[in-house]
C-alpha cells in the first residue's frame, strides 16, 4: 500500500561511475602501435648503445692487482701474518697519456661487504655523534662492542673495525727519480654522509669526546687522528672512513682512494713510467679475497661499464628483430577482420 | 544463540502458566532479552582478535612477527610485517566494530521498546527485555508485538486481530489471526484476571496437570468422545496454561493446547502472533507470552547463513600452500647454501666478521638462515591480497547493486548482491537451475477459455468459421451492463455472454461456482469498486471472471459469502472451506443458499475431479475431457468444476465428525483429509476453466542468450509432465528442430534405469554416426572434441517427472541421470518436490566440477538457492522467503543474463587479471632476494629498504591494482550481451588456473631475475661521474626498487584495459607517491629524529642525480616489460580469443562512430505466450497449510450490495458492522483469507528438518 508514494527511490543512480561507463581510454595492442614502438624502442636502444659503448671505450683503465699471493708478486713478502710496516713497491708504465681527471681506486674481492650481519654491525647513533652511545654501543656490534677490558669501542662494529688500512704513494719515475704525484682525498665521500649522516660529537677537541673508550681492535689509530695533516678529516668524518662504511653492495667492489687533480698530473697522467708504493696491512688472503688498485678516468657516464653498452645494443637489436619477426607474422596471419 | 541452547536442557514441550513468574522461572526459559551483537568493549578486542587470528593468513604474519623478534634470525625490522598487519586488522576490526555497534543499536532499541504488562492486576509499562514467558501483555495498534504470544481477546470481535509479517516474511499484506473463543471475551483487566494464573493454587495445578497429561494421551489414542462438549463446561477454576511445543523455528506451525478451568482447547498457528509482526488495524489486544527472546520464531529462524566460498578462493588457497612450499624450497636452497658459504669462506672471512655465539658451526648458520629468509620471502603471500579480494568483491556488489539495468521500475527494485563474496563465480557458472511460477512466468493469470456443459467458449471465429487469432485489436465483450465489472478483464467470445443472457442454468452455476469457491477477500474501497485480494492469481482470475460475467463477489463474513447475482444480492452461509493442498488437488466450499439447499462446489484438478464424479456425468466428462486437453495443447491451466447437492442430515452427521477431529493434536491433518474425501463424492461436473500464464518479459531471449554462453538451463518445477514441455517450448528451451526430448517416466527403479540407458544410448549411438559424418565439415569451425560434443549436446533435451526423479536419485542411478542429462541441452525436472529441487542442485554441485546458480521466486526455491552455489531470489510477488535465502536477487528472469554475462563476466575477468598481476608482482618483488642471497654470503640480506618492503605492498602498488580490478572491462556491457559466448573462459577457467599461476609465476620469477642481475651487470663497475664510487648496497637497493615500482606499473598499465581518469590518478600517483615517499623517507628530517631506522639518508638524492642510474632503470624496464609485449601481440595475432576479436570489433566500431548503434541486433521479441497445462494452483506453499481448516476470518460487512454508501475499506466496514453479526456460530471451520497465504507457511522449514 505505500509502495505507490515512494516511487522508484530504489532506483539506482545514473551516473558513469555506477553505472560503469566513465568514459575511459581503452589501449590495444594493435600491429600499428606495437610494431613502429619496438622499431622506435629498438632504434633509440641502439643508438644509447652506441653512444654508451663508444665513450665507455674511450676511457682508460689500469688494474694492477698487487695481493702479493703469487712468490713472484712483489707483494709477496707483506702476506706473511705478523708483519708490522711492510712495504712493496710495483712498478708499471704507461704507454699513452692516461687524460685527467685521473681517479685511483682500491678495488677488493670476494669481500662481503653485503653480508647481513657484517652490514647490522654498527651504531648509527653512535656514528651520529651522539656521546651517550660512545659509553653504551648497541649490541648489535657485538663482538666488537666491547673490548677484552670491558671498554667500549668507538666506532664500535665490524664494519668499521674492518676499515681498509692500506696506504698508497704513485710516483713517476722521471729520469730515474721518483717524483710523487699529488693527489686530493677531498670529497671522495659523498656529501650526504659528512653532513648528515655521520657526525662528530660537538666536543672540542675532538678527542675528549673519546675519553674510556678504545679504538677498533684492528685499528693502529684512533678514530680522531686517522688524518694528521687535516683535523676536519677526522673522527667519523673522515673521507676514507666515510668511503669504507658506505657497504658495496657485492663482494667484488672498488672503492675511490684519492682524485689525481692537481698540478702537473691535472690533464692527466703523461705517458712514462711509475712506481706505486703501497703500505700493506690488510689481510685478505686467509679468505680468497685479492686486492687491486685501479687507475682510471671517467666520462658523462662515469667510470668504464661495457655492460650496459653492450646491453642497451643487445636489447635494441632484439627488439628490431623482434618488430621484423612481429610485421611478417602481422602481415601472414593478418588478424580476422570478420565479425 | 548456540550458547544459549546447549546451557538449557533440551525441552521436549513447554509449559506456560499465565501471569505466573515463580512457577514459570523453574522452567527457565529464555527472557525477552535479545542479543545479536558479539562483542561488548571489553570483550571486544580480546574476540576480535582470537577471530582474526583464527584466519591461517594473519596466523602466519603473527607467526612471522614472533620470528622477526628474534634477534638471531630477523632479517627484517618488525615494522615490515606489523605494519601491514596491523592495518589489516584494524581494517578488518573497523568493519566488525560498526556492524556490531548497529547491532548494539538496534538491540538496544529493540529491548527498550515499551510494553505494558499485566501485574497484580493492573497494566504497568515494561521495557521489552524484562518481559517474561507467561506475562500477559497488552498490545496496541501498530505496535510491533514483543514476542510470541498467544493471543487472549482483542478489540475486534470474535478476538480477531490484524497482523503484517512484513519482518518475518517481507509481505506488507494484512494476516488475520483470532483467539481462541473462550478467551475472546477476557476483554477487560477484570476479566484477565481470571485467567491469571497468580492466584493459583499449587495443590491444583498439580492435581489438573496430572489430568491433563493423561486426557492427552486418551486424546491421541481414542480420538473419540466430544471435546466440543467439553468447549461448554465451564467451571470456574482460574487458572490459564498453555503447554505446547518446544520452540522451533516453523514459522507457519504451531501446535498446543490451552488448560483453562479444567478444559483444554486446541491452539494453532491461527492463534498466536509472532515476535516482529506488527499489530494492524486493531485498537489493542491481550496476550500471553509463549516464546521470548532468542527463542522466538523469529530469533530461531535468523540462522547463520552458511558461508559459501566461491571456487577462486578454494583454487587460491591450494595455491597458497604451493607458494608456501616454495617459500620453503627456496629457504632450503638458501639454508643449504649458507651452510656451504660458511663452511668455505665465512669461516675464513672472520677476521673481518667473527661468528658470534649461536653460529659456532655452518650447519646451526644454514638453520637460523632459513628462518631468516622465511621471514624475507614471505612477502611472496602477501598479506593484503585476501583483504584486497574481499575489497573488489565489495565494489563488485556495489555495482550490481547500482546497476540501472537491472532496475525494475515496475516494482521500484533494484538489483540487490546480498553477498559480497562471491562476485566473480558469477562468470563462471555452467547451470542454471530455474523455477518457473514468478521465474520464467509472471504469475499474473488470465481468465482465458472455459468449457461449461460440454460447449467450449473462448475463441472467436469470423464468418467463414475460421479461428481467429486474439490480437489487440479483436474487440472485446462489453461488459458495462454490470456495473460492478473490472475494466481491465478482456474476453472475446461474445457466446459466453449470450449464453449467461439467456440464463442457463447450468452456466449460472458456473459461475456461482467461481464466485463462492475460493479463499479471496473482497475489497471495497468505495461502492462498487471492489479490489479482490487472492492468495492465488488463478483464484483472482477465475473470481474476477465470475464477477465480469454477473456473478459478483461482494463480500464475505465466516459465516457468510454475499454475491450479486445478475443484479440481485443473494447471502450464502458458508458452512465450511475443505482447503486446498496440493496432495488433494482441489478444495470445496460447503454453503447453504438462500432457499435452504446445501451445496458442495469443488473445483481442482481435472484427474481428481473426474475420480470423484457420479457415474451419471460420463458422457460429459469425455466431452470435457476433449476440451481439457485441447486447452493443454494451447498451453493454458485447467481446472475441473463440479457440484453435489448436499443430504442436510448426512451434512450435520459430517460436521460433527470434522469439529472433533479439528481439536485433535496430532494427525489432526490426516484426519482431516479423510473427512474431507468422504464428503467429495459423487460430483456432477459443471465444466472446466482454462487459465493463460503469462511468461516474464524477455524469458526466451535471455534463455537464449544464456544457451549461447554455455549455460545450462535446468527447469525444476513442481508443473505436470505436459505443461512442463509447454514450458520449455514457449521459453526456448525445447525446439522443434532438436532431434529427440526424452521423457523419462518410469514408476519403478527398474524402469526407470532403462529409460535413461535406452536414451543415453541413443545419443551416443547416434552421435557416433553423426561424428564420422560430421567430421569434415566440422573441423574448420574449430576441430575441437569438446566443442564437437557442445554441438552434440544442443540437439537433446530430457524431461523426467517427479516419481521418475525420486528413483533416478537414488544412488545407483544418480550417475546415469546425470550422465544422460549432460548430454542434453536442456533438461527439465517437473513434478518436484521442493526437496527434490535441492537433491537435483546438489547432485550436479557434487559430481561436476561446475558452478551451479539456482533462481527461484517462491519459498519452495528456498532449499535449491541455499544448495546451489549461487542462489538467486526473484523479488517479485512471491514475498521474500526466497530472496532472504538468497545471494543475489533482482525482479525480473531476465536480468540473470545482465548479472551473469556482464557482470559475473567482468567480476570473474577483473578477479582473475587482479590475482594474475598480484601474484606476478610479489613474485618480481620478493624473489629479488633469493638471487641476491648468492651474491652476499645467503645472509638473508634484503636488496631493498625496509621501508619499502613495508610499503610496497600496501602503498606504492596496491591502488592501481584495486583500480584495474575494480573498473576494468575488455569489452563493454553491450558487446558483452552480444556475444554471449565471451562468458565461455570463465565456465573453463581459463583466465586463472594453476596453469596461469605458474605462467605469472614465471613471468614474475624472470622479471625478479632482470631486476636483479641487470644492475647487478651495471653495479660491478659503476661509478659516479665525479669518480667516486657507486656500487653501495644502498644506491643497488634504491635502483631495483624504482625500476621494480616502474616495471610493475608499467604492467599494470599494459594490463590495464579500461583506463578511467581513476586508473590515471592510481597509477601515476603511486609511481609520484614513490618518488615522494622515497625522498622524504631519506630526507635529513627522518633522519635526524630517528636516524637508526632511516639508515638511506641522501641516497636516493644521490643516487637518482646520475644519468647511468636512470640508463639502468630505463634498460631493466623495457628488458623487463618488452617479451611481455611481444608475446601478447603474437599471440593476439596467431590465436586470437573471441575476447580480442570481439574488442577489436569494438574498437573499430568506435572509430567509425555513431551507426554503431544501428548495427546492434534487433531484439526479437516474442509474442509466444506461455503455455501451460495444468492448474497447478497453489504451488508448494500449500503442502504445509494441508489440514489448517481452524481458520478464521474477517468479518465483513453483510450489507447489500445495493445498500447505503460505507466506508473505504473492507477492515472500516468490519469495524462498523461487528454489532450486527448476529451470532458467532462456535468452531466454524472457515478459512480466513488472507492468512492462509502460503508464505506465512515457508515448506522450506520442513524440509530442513526432514
Amino acid at each position: 500500500m505505500v509502495k505507490h508514494e515512494q516511487e522508484s527511490t530504489n532506483r539506482p543512480d545514473n551516473t558513469a561511475f555506477t553505472q560503469q561507463r566513465l568514459p575511459a581510454w581503452q589501449p590495444m595492442l594493435s600491429a600499428g602501435i606495437v610494431i613502429p614502438g619496438f622499431l622506435i624502442i629498438g632504434a633509440a636502444f641502439i643508438g644509447i648503445g652506441v653512444a654508451l659503448f663508444v665513450t665507455s671505450q674511450s676511457i682508460q683503465v689500469l688494474e694492477i692487482d698487487y695481493t702479493g699471493d703469487d712468490k713472484t708478486a712483489p707483494c709477496y713478502k707483506c702476506i706473511a701474518p705478523n708483519q708490522k710496516n711492510c712495504q712493496c713497491q710495483i712498478s708499471f708504465s704507461l704507454n699513452s697519456t692516461f687524460k685527467g681527471p685521473v681517479f685511483f681506486y682500491y678495488a677488493l674481492s670476494n669481500f662481503f661487504q653485503n653480508h647481513r650481519r657484517y652490514g647490522v654491525s654498527k651504531d648509527d647513533n653512535q656514528l651520529f655523534g651522539d656521546t651517550s652511545y660512545f659509553t653504551s654501543p648497541s649490541s648489535s656490534c657485538s663482538p666488537y662492542q666491547y673490548d677484552s677490558s670491558n671498554k667500549p669501542i668507538v666506532p664500535c662494529g665490524s664494519v668499521a673495525n674492518s676499515m681498509f688500512s692500506d696506504t698508497f704513494q704513485l710516483y713517476q719515475v722521471v729520469n730515474g727519480t721518483n717524483k710523487l704525484v699529488p693527489w686530493d682525498g677531498q670529497g671522495i665521500a659523498w656529501w650526504t654522509d659528512y653532513s648528515i649522516k655521520y657526525r662528530n660529537p660537538s666536543v672540542t677537541p675532538l678527542q675528549n669526546a673519546f675519553n674510556n673508550t678504545v679504538k677498533p681492535i684492528n685499528w693502529t689509530k684512533p678514530a680522531y687522528e686517522l688524518d694528521p695533516t687535516d683535523s676536519s678529516n677526522n673522527g667519523f668524518i673522515n673521507q676514507d672512513f666515510l668511503v669504507w662504511m658506505r657497504r658495496a653492495a657485492l663482494p667484488n667492489f672498488r672503492k675511490l682512494y684519492r682524485r689525481i687533480t692537481q698540478g702537473d698530473y691535472a690533464q692527466g697522467l703523461p705517458a712514462g713510467n711509475y712506481l706505486l708504493n703501497i703500505n700493506y696491512s690488510y689481510p685478505v688472503v686467509d679468505f680468497g679475497g685479492r686486492k687491486k688498485v685501479v687507475l682510471s678516468n671517467v666520462s658523462w657516464m662515469g667510470g668504464k661499464n661495457d655492460f650496459l653498452g653492450i646491453a642497451y645494443l643487445v636489447i635494441g637489436s632484439l627488439c628490431v628483430v623482434m618488430s621484423v619477426v612481429m610485421l611478417i607474422v602481422y602481415a601472414k596471419f593478418k588478424f580476422p577482420d570478420e565479425e | 544463540m548456540a550458547f544459549w541452547r546447549r546451557n538449557t536442557h533440551v525441552e521436549k514441550e513447554r509449559r506456560v502458566k499465565a501471569n505466573a513468574r515463580d512457577h514459570n522461572d523453574r522452567f527457565a526459559y529464555a527472557d525477552n532479552h535479545i542479543k545479536t551483537s558479539k562483542y561488548n568493549i571489553l570483550t571486544f578486542l580480546p574476540i576480535n582478535l582470537f577471530e582474526q587470528f583464527q584466519r591461517v593468513a594473519n596466523a602466519y604474519f603473527l607467526v612471522l612477527l614472533i620470528l622477526q623478534l628474534i634477534p638471531e634470525i630477523s632479517s627484517l625490522s618488525w615494522f615490515t610485517t606489523i605494519v601491514p598487519l596491523v592495518l589489516v586488522l584494524v581494517i578488518t576490526a573497523v568493519k566488525d566494530a560498526t556492524d556490531d555497534y548497529f547491532r548494539h543499536k538496534s538491540d538496544q532499541q529493540v529491548n527498550n521498546r515499551q510494553s505494558q504488562v499485566l501485574i497484580r492486576g493492573s497494566l504497568q509499562n515494561e521495557k521489552w527485555m524484562n518481559i517474561r514467558v507467561g506475562d500477559i501483555i497488552k498490545l496496541e495498534n501498530n505496535q510491533f508485538v514483543a514476542a510470541d504470544i498467544l493471543l487472549l481477546s482483542s478489540s475486534e470481535p470474535y478476538g480477531l486481530c490484524y497482523i503484517e509479517t512484513a519482518e518475518l516474511d517481507g509481505e506488507t499484506n494484512l494476516k488475520v489471526r483470532q483467539a481462541s473463543t473462550v478467551t475472546s471475551d477476557l476483554g477487560d483487566l477484570s476479566k484477565l484476571m481470571d485467567f491469571d494464573g497468580e492466584v493459583m493454587l499449587v495443590t491444583l495445578r498439580n492435581a489438573s496437570r496430572g489430568f491433563l497429561s493423561f486426557s492427552v494421551f486418551m486424546l491421541v489414542k481414542v480420538c473419540g468422545l466430544a471435546s466440543a462438549v467439553n468447549l461448554h463446561l465451564f467451571m470456574p477454576c482460574p487458572s490459564g496454561e498453555v503447554i505446547c511445543e518446544p520452540p522451533n523455528n516453523k514459522l507457519d506451525k504451531f501446535t498446543g493446547t490451552l488448560y483453562w478451568r479444567d478444559n483444554k482447547y486446541p491452539l494453532d498457528n491461527e492463534k498466536v502472533l509472532l515476535r516482529g509482526c506488527v499489530l494492524r488495524n486493531t485498537e489493542w489486544c491481550f496476550g500471553m507470552v509463549i516464546f521470548a527472546g532468542l527463542q522466538t520464531k523469529l530469533m530461531q529462524n535468523c540462522g547463520r547463513t552458511k558461508f559459501k566460498r566461491t571456487s577462486i578462493d578454494k583454487l587460491m588457497n591450494t595455491l597458497v600452500l604451493w607458494i608456501f612450499a616454495l617459500l620453503v624450497c627456496m629457504g632450503v636452497i638458501l639454508a643449504i647454501g649458507n651452510t656451504v658459504w660458511e663452511n668455505l669462506i665465512g669461516q675464513s672471512f672472520q677476521d673481518f666478521l667473527p661468528w658470534n655465539v649461536y653460529q659456532r658451526n655452518a650447519v646451526f648458520s644454514g638453520f637460523l638462515t632459513f628462518w631468516s629468509y622465511v621471514i624475507i620471502l614471505n612477502t611472496v603471500v602477501p598479506i593484503s591480497l585476501y583483504v584486497s579480494m574481499e575489497v573488489l568483491r565489495l565494489g563488485h556488489s556495489y555495482f550490481i547493486n547500482w546497476d540501472g539495468k537491472m532496475y525494475h521500475r515496475r516494482t521500484d527494485t533494484a538489483a540487490e548482491a546480498r553477498t559480497t563474496t562471491l562476485s566473480e563465480e558469477l562468470g563462471q557458472v555452467e547451470f542454471v537451475f530455474s523455477d518457473k511460477t514468478g521465474t520464467l512466468t509472471q504469475n499474473i493469470m488470465v481468465f482465458s477459455k472455459c468449457s461449461i456443459n460440454g460447449q467450449t467458449y473462448g475463441d472467436v471465429y469470423d464468418e467463414f468459421d475460421q479461428k481467429v487469432e486474439i490480437t489487440e485489436k479483436t474487440p472485446c465483450v462489453d461488459f458495462s451492463f454490470n456495473p460492478l465489472c473490472d475494466r481491465k478483464f478482456k474476453f472475446y467470445d461474445v457466446s459466453l455472454m449470450e449464453a449467461i443472457k439467456l440464463e442457463d442454468p447450468v452456466v449460472q452455476e458456473f459461475f456461482r461456482l467461481l464466485a463462492l469457491c475460493h479463499t479471496v477477500m473482497p475489497e471495497e474501497k468505495s461502492e462498487g469498486h471492489l479490489v479482490y485480494q487472492a492468495q492465488s492469481p488463478d483464484e483472482g482470475a477465475l473470481v474476477t471472471a465470475a464477477r465480469n460475467f454477473g456473478f459478483v463477489f461482494r463480500s464475505r463474513t465466516p459465516e457468510t459469502i454475499t454475491l450479486c447475482e445478475m443484479g440481485r444480492s443473494v447471502t450464502y452461509r458458508l458452512l465450511a472451506i475443505l482447503d486446498f493442498n496440493n496432495v488433494r488437488k482441489r478444495m470445496s466450499v460447503i454453503v447453504r443458499d438462500p432457499q435452504g439447499h446445501i451445496k458442495l462446489y469443488s473445483k481442482g484438478a481435472d484427474t481428481i475431479i473426474f475420480d470423484r464424479l457420479d457415474p451419471s456425468d460420463e458422457d460429459l466428462m469425455y466431452t470435457t475431457s476433449e476440451h481439457l486437453s485441447e486447452f493443454a495443447g494451447e498451453g493454458l491451466r485447467t481446472l475441473a468444476l463440479a457440484y453435489k447437492d448436499l443430504d442436510e442430515d448426512y451434512f450435520e452427521v459430517w460436521m460433527k465428525k470434522l469439529l472433533f477431529a479439528s481439536t485433535v493434536i496430532e494427525n489432526r491433518e490426516d484426519q482431516l483429509a479423510v473427512l474431507y474425501e468422504e464428503i467429495e463424492q459423487g460430483l456432477k461436473l459443471l465444466g472446466a476453466t482454462a487459465i493463460e500464464d503469462k511468461l516474464q518479459e524477455g524469458v526466451p531471449e535471455t534463455i537464449a542468450r544464456l544457451n549461447l554462453a554455455d549455460i545450462k538451463i535446468w527447469v525444476l518445477t513442481g508443473d505436470k509432465l505436459e505443461t512442463a514441455m509447454n514450458i520449455g517450448y514457449s521459453c526456448n528451451l525445447l525446439r522443434d528442430d532438436m532431434n529427440e526430448v526424452f521423457v523419462i517416466s518410469g514408476y519403478t527403479v527398474l524402469e526407470v534405469q532403462q529409460q535413461l540407458r535406452n536414451a543415453k544410448e541413443r545419443i551416443l549411438g547416434l552421435s557416433r554416426v553423426t561424428s564420422a559424418a560430421g567430421d569434415v565439415g566440422k573441423t574448420d569451425v574449430l576441430a575441437d572434441d569438446s566443442v564437437f560434443e557442445e554441438t552434440l549436446i544442443a540437439e537433446y533435451a530430457l524431461v523426467i517427472n517427479g516419481h521418475s526423479l525420486a528413483h533416478a536419485l537414488e544412488p545407483q542411478l544418480e550417475r546415469t541421470l546425470l550422465d544422460l542429462a549432460c548430454l542434453c541441452k536442456t533438461v527439465i525436472c517437473c513434478r518436484v518436490t521442493p526437496m527434490q529441487k535441492a537433491q537435483v542442485v546438489e547432485l550436479v554441485k557434487s559430481h561436476k566440477r561446475a558452478i551451479t546458480l539456482a533462481i527461484g521466486d517462491g519459498a519452495n526455491d528456498v532449499s535449491m538457492i541455499r544448495t546451489a552455489h549461487i542462489g538467486v531470489g526473484i523479488s517479485g510477488q512471491e514475498g521474500m522467503q526466497a530472496v532472504l535465502a538468497s545471494d543475489y536477487s533482482f525482479a525480473q528472469f531476465r536480468f540473470l543474463q545482465r548479472l551473469l554475462l556482464v557482470h559475473g563476466r567482468w567480476s570473474y575477468f577483473r578477479m582473475c587479471n587482479f590475482l594474475c598481476y598480484f601474484i606476478y608482482k610479489n613474485f618480481a618483488f620478493t624473489l629479488v632476494h633469493f638471487w641476491y642471497g648468492f651474491f652476499c654470503g645467503f645472509s638473508a640480506q634484503t636488496v631493498y629498504d625496509q621501508w619499502f618492503i613495508t610499503l610496497f605492498n600496501i602503498v606504492y602498488t596496491s591502488l592501481p591494482v584495486l583500480a584495474m580490478g575494480l573498473f576494468d572491462q575488455d569489452v563493454d556491457d553491450q558487446y558483452s550481451l552480444r556475444y554471449p559466448s565471451l562468458y565461455k573462459p570463465g565456465q573453463q577457467n581459463l583466465l586463472f588456473n594453476k596453469r596461469q599461476f605458474f605462467l605469472y609465476t614465471l613471468q614474475g620469477m624472470g622479471t625478479s631475475f632482470l631486476l636483479f642481475f641487470i644492475p647487478y651487470g651495471a653495479f660491478s663497475l659503476l661509478v659516479k661521474e665525479d669518480g667516486s664510487h657507486f656500487s653501495d648496497q644502498q644506491t643497488f637497493a634504491v635502483t631495483i626498487a624504482t625500476s621494480l615500482v616502474i616495471v610493475v606499473s608499467v604492467q599494470i598499465g599494459l594490463d590495464t584495459h579500461y583506463w578511467t581518469a581513476v586508473n590515471h590518478l592510481f597509477v601515476w600517483g603511486s609511481l609520484a607517491a614513490y618518488f615522494a615517499i622515497l625522498f622524504a623517507m631519506q630526507s635529513d628530517g627522518l633522519f635526524y629524529i630517528f636516524p637508526r631506522h632511516f639508515p638511506f639518508v641522501g641516497t636516493a638524492r644521490n643516487c637518482l642525480s646520475e644519468k647511468s642510474v636512470w640508463l639502468i632503470i630505463l634498460l631493466t624496464a623495457v628488458v623487463c616489460v618488452v617479451p611481455g609485449v611481444a608475446v601478447s601481440f603474437l599471440r593476439i595475432d596467431l590465436f586470437p580469443t573471441l575476447t580480442d576479436k570481439v574488442r577489436h570489433l569494438q574498437q573499430s566500431r568506435k572509430k567509425q562512430g555513431p551507426q554503431a548503434q544501428n548495427l546492434r541486433r534487433v531484439r526479437r521479441t516474442s509474442s509466444r505466450r506461455s503455455a501451460y497445462a495444468f492448474s497447478h494452483q497453489q504451488g508448494y506453499g500449500e503442502l504445509i497449510t494441508s489440514g489448517k481448516n481452524m481458520r478464521t476470518s474477517t468479518v465483513s460487512p453483510a450489507h447489500s450490495p445495493d445498500g447505503t454508501p460505507h466506508g473505504s475499506s473492507w477492515m472500516d466496514n468490519m469495524l462498523k458492522r461487528r454489532n450486527e453479526v448476529s451470532c458467532v456460530s462456535e468452531e466454524k471451520s472457515i478459512r480466513a483469507p488472507e492468512s492462509a497465504n502460503r508464505h506465512t507457511q515457508p515448506p522450506q522449514l520442513d524440509v530442513e528438518s526432514v
